[in-house]
């Protein structure tokens, strides 16, 4: 229902709301800027110690020399190339396997078990085996990533296929169609809200499963970062990775709410 | 008249785990080309399996069901099912949702969907063809669900009281509706519903059915002219006395 010619009433209140939103994001603003200032401060006059706490400063100097040094960006591409791939596998294979269960109640409740025993098990117990098959390397912390991430892919996207309403399948049925065609016509548009939400999780996930693989093997990376930076003492290292790793995990978050825009419709 | 659905010694059973329902028992009935037949009977008594067996949906346990004299294996092209709520998806659009059983059926070709557009356009939906489902009331959405059952052209129209989900206002105008469209279209129908008044004023024959296991108990004539609306049948004194007749052999059956 498009309508362009808003009442007044109607003006004044999208006015307030845009204020509103306005009021929001400038307040978010001020409170990081506050923080940042007061952790500046309290260092700089010695209320706390820096060399224990870091301050904004001494990470924005950490953050310099490992940019005029070119190691920068070889841990961040390290890291987001470990992190993007072991999404993308974990969210594909995961799919792919919940669409095998839904399609198969008897593969599913063979594997009911499995599933629900490999979800509980903490996957770093798992790190020394990790490394004995894959190695020291890359191919070792994007399987832990896929790892982590995988198992609540299959899950969360199986509950999703499943909760699609019987009757509309009975109707659909009646219609003479098959299952391939109540996949594409129901599953899948009815599935789309718990694919975005599985989306935002996996990003979610895939850092743990990274990260938590950078702390067990790696020579490089932000998790490398920290690892190395908490052994050697320098906590500026450790809090410059920490501050990367948030920066990377909020713009890949932004990346997959843009998404959500573009393929959910929102009732108007 | 030519006879269209058959049920002959229809028995169903429903087997779970902890037990096994014996839902409908020697069922026999016709429905004639061109009739509105309604079944009424109580709840749980085994109505909807009825329209599932219909349907093609279900297999009978015993005894044997046809269309034209060919017997019902899997969903046919010839019968539409229109379920107790409209059912339309919310991520289409109205037109897009009347359009889907052409879609199911590989039948998406110009003759059809213009013929999906006609209905559309005789029954007032043609300004609400781009809307979504949740923008519209809930009348307007069941005449959608009855334009989407109507546009693969089937000769047989189940409904499985598909007005139970309104309230009595907008009950009575979709029950006109439903009514007009149906016998302007030619259809043959079968509806269920436990409401008898509903039955009275649609029906030109009414099946009553026993309580669990479903066998019919009786079957009524409704003397009404077919041009008479369900509007027009409320108000004549012969509904009152079909409704004391039906009521009386129900509520029996509910003891
Ligand atoms: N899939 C099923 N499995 C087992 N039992 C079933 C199943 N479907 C229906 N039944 C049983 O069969 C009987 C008839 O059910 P049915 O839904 O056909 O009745 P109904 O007359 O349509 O009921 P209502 O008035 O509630 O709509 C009920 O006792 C019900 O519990
Ligand atoms: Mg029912």
């Amino acid at each position: 229902m498009k309508k362009n010619n808003y009442s007044k009433k109607h003006l004044e209140y999208l006015k307030k709301e845009k204020k509103n939103s306005l009021v929001i994001i400038s307040i978010q603003i001020l409170v990081l800027v506050f923080f940042l200032l007061l952790w500046e401060l309290l260092t700089r006059f010695n209320f706390v110690d820096s060399f224990l706490f870091s301050s904004p400063s001494r990470i924005y100097n950490t953050t310099a020399t490992l940019y005029s040094s070119g190691e920068l960006f070889t841990h961040i591409f390290t890291t987001l190339y470990e992190t993007i791939l072991g999404f993308l596998i974990a969210t594909s294979l995961g799919i792919l396997i919940a669409v095998i269960f839904w399609w198969s109640s008897f593969l599913r409740r063979v594997f009911e078990p499995y599933i629900v025993v490999l979800n509980s098990l903490p996957k770093i117990a798992l790190g020394p085996l990790i490394i004995i098959w894959f190695g020291a390397g890359t191919k070792a912390i994007v399987f832990m990533t896929v790892l982590v991430t995988i198992i609540v892919t299959i899950i969360n996207m199986l509950a999703g296929f499943i909760q699609a309403d019987e009757d509309k399948i009975l109707l659909l049925k009646s219609m003479g169609a098959n299952k391939w065609k109540i996949f594409t016509n129901l599953i899948i548009p009815s599935s789309l809200p718990v694919f975005v939400s599985t989306l935002k999780i996996n990003v979610g996930m895939s850092w743990i499963g990274s990260i938590m693989g950078e702390y067990l093997v790696s020579r490089q990376g932000i998790g490398y970062l920290i690892v190395y930076g908490g052994q050697v003492f320098k906590l500026d290292l450790v809090m410059t990775g920490t501050v990367i790793l948030c920066l990377l995990a909020g713009v890949m978050y932004f990346l997959v709410a843009f998404l959500e825009k573009k393929l959910v419709r929102k009732p108007k | 008249m030519k006879n269209l659905l058959a049920f002959e010694k229809v028995s169903l059973t429903y087997y779970t785990k902890t037990n096994e329902t014996l839902a409908i028992k020697d069922l026999s009935f016709n429905v004639n080309q061109g009739e509105f037949v309604a079944i009424i009977g109580p709840s749980g008594c085994g109505k909807t399996s009825i329209l599932s067996l219909a349907a093609g949906l279900l297999s009978p346990s015993q005894g044997k069901i046809t269309l034209s004299n060919r017997q019902i294996t899997r969903p046919d092209d010839k019968i539409a099912y229109m379920l107790q709520k409209d059912h339309l998806f919310p991520w289409l659009s109205i037109e897009k949702n009347v359009r889907l059983p052409l879609k199911i059926k590989s039948k998406l070709n110009t003759e059809n969907i213009e013929y999906a557009n006609q209905l559309i356009e005789k029954y007032g939906l043609k300004d609400f063809k781009k809307y979504y489902p949740e923008q519209l009331s809930g009348g307007m959405r069941q005449r959608a669900a009855l334009i989407r059952t109507l546009c693969s052209k089937p000769e047989l129209l189940l409904l499985d009281e598909p007005f139970s989900a309104l309230d009595y206002q907008t009950r009575l105008y979709v029950c006109e509706d439903v009514y007009k469209i149906i016998r302007s279209e030619n259809k043959t129908a079968l509806l269920v519903t436990h409401d008898i008044s509903e039955a009275i004023s649609l029906a030109d024959k009414i099946i009553v059915l026993t309580k669990r296991p479903a066998t019919v108990k009786s079957v009524h004539m409704i003397d009404f002219d077919k041009s008479t609306t369900p509007i027009c049948r409320r108000e004549d004194k012969r509904f009152s006395l079909w409704f004391e007749k039906l009521w009386g052999e129900l509520n029996f059956e509910e003891k």
